[in-house]
């Protein structure tokens, strides 16, 4: 299967499962963003998804690009590694085009992981694992809260400074990976050429920049008002 | 003219390929700075051989920057921190009087150290057996134009064409990739109508050697680019990528 067993093959695993995960973050940003407007109408987001059978298998196709993108990030380190051989330079240059991000993908890819299992641990387990496990209240900060209370979760959650920091920690790390990830993804896929390539990295900038700014506003907003 | 400067050279020194190599530091005096990097380290060795010393093993053919067989990498960069030449047009006007110059072998599985700053790229050589080129009967040569190439197309396989496969891309990947060689040796042939014929069996058969010899995988960090003597862009892999894919969707 060259999808496993050739270079290129492997990276397109990485470019597709990295471009859909960006798609996912998308409509996750999206949805966020309502919750800043009407909390009623973020509950009601909260609610046509939760553990409904079309959001159930939604996250599993989710866990599985995302379970994907990381085995194949490990494997291809390891593989790298091994290519770079045993001896380091003793003197190591740098170049201006090389951009940080494009060198440290796995260190900042493990910081989004923890991210995510603190995301998982803050939400997932309170709203779509409670609904799965019917229970009907969890407490949160000593609060009793409903697994389709979306909005209400939120602002337990961002009273909390240290929340709100290691959130925006998060989101700065996967600003980093996707400023590499965007453009390299489509570079991996052949979509590239003299022009494009500039325009590419404008456009992954961009769009990376609008999306995290949009998560950060949330947790912005919502830790100002519990001041 | 250039005036003449004193510095400290590091070297690294290693028997053979499994022997452990240790850096060697010699002192050099009043080198003028228009002597090339490659005429300094001979400065050196026949003061090493007048010595009785063993001299210090390193790659070179043509000294004028188109054979590909020069290397070494000089202060963290496979040619030198000068940009877009290969060592020997390197010349030690760009160093600094009093400056330690740390000269390295490309370092890379690929590339295995063969003597102190010699590395075998007989890889490439067999990367390029595996499909660089066009099998077409020559015969006699065909009437001018009868073939018509555009400028654009002609300057883009020119460019991909300057790749003198010296190793420099794979020197200064993290990832011991090998994909601008390989990519710019794929291009060159895939843009051009004789070479468009094979493109598909080309991308597979060189980027799967590629892959066996023990190359890593990409991850477009641009370094290659970056450190090029013949300033090849990243723009080849791009096309070996599509190419790649292409024929791989096709079977």
């Amino acid at each position: 299967m060259w999808l496993s067993n050739s270079s290129i093959g492997r990276k397109v695993v990485m470019s597709v499962t990295g471009l859909a995960l960006v798609l996912f973050l998308t409509f996750h940003m999206s949805m966020n963003l309502v919750a800043l407007f009407s909390a009623d109408a973020y509950d009601m987001i909260c609610e046509f998804l939760g553990a409904n059978w079309y959001a159930l298998v939604a996250t599993v196709g989710l866990a599985a690009l995302t379970v994907i993108h990381i085995v194949y990030a490990i494997w291809l380190t390891l593989l790298n590694r091994k290519a770079r051989g045993t001896e380091r330079y003793a003197v190591q240059g740098k170049a201006e085009e090389v951009s940080w991000a494009s060198q440290n993908m796995l260190v900042l890819g493990s910081i989004v992981v923890l991210g995510i299992a603190l995301h998982l641990f803050n939400f997932w387990y309170n709203m779509q694992y409670a609904e799965i496990a019917e229970l009907t209240n969890v407490t949160v900060a000593g609060t009793a809260v409903g697994p389709t209370e979306g909005a209400k979760l939120i602002e337990l959650t961002f009273a909390s400074p240290v929340y709100t920091v290691l959130y925006l920690v998060w989101l700065t790390a996967l600003w980093f990976h996707l400023t590499h990830g965007f453009w390299s993804a489509l570079h991996t896929l052949g979509w590239n050429n003299k022009l494009w390539l500039k325009r590419w990295q404008v456009v992954g900038n961009a769009y990376t920049t609008l999306v995290i700014l949009g998560f950060a506003v949330v947790v912005i907003v919502f830790f100002l008002k519990s001041l | 003219m250039d005036k003449n400067i004193s510095f400290t050279l590091k070297i690294w020194r290693q028997k053979s390929p499994k022997a452990k190599g240790a850096f060697a530091i010699y002192e050099m005096k009043d080198i003028p700075g228009d002597t090339s990097f490659l005429e300094m380290l001979d400065i050196l060795n026949e003061d090493l051989v007048n010595k009785g010393e063993e001299p210090v093993v390193f790659d070179h053919d043509c000294r004028e920057g188109i054979c590909g067989m020069c290397s070494l990498y000089i202060n963290g960069h496979p040619h030198g921190p000068e940009g877009a030449v290969t060592t020997c047009q390197l010349f030690m006007r760009k160093f600094k009087d009093g400056e330690t110059i740390t000269v390295e072998p490309w370092r890379s599985a690929g590339f295995p150290v063969i003597k102190d700053l010699i590395v075998d790229r007989t890889s490439y050589d067999k990367i390029i057996q595996a499909g660089g080129y066009v099998s077409v009967n020559t015969g006699a040569p065909e009437d001018a134009n009868t073939c018509r190439i555009s400028k654009e197309v002609a300057d883009e396989a020119m460019d991909s064409a300057s790749c003198i496969g010296c190793g420099a891309c794979v020197a200064a990947c993290k990832n011991g990739s090998a994909m601008l060689f390989v990519s710019a040796k794929v291009s060159q042939l895939a843009v051009l109508p004789q070479g468009k014929v094979e493109a598909a069996r080309r991308a597979k058969a060189m980027l799967s050697k590629m892959d066996e010899l023990g190359f890593g995988n990409c991850t477009n960090t641009r370094a290659c680019e970056a450190e090029c003597p013949k300033s090849i862009s990243i723009i080849n892999i791009a096309r070996l990528n599509r190419e790649y894919i292409k024929a791989k969707l096709k079977d």
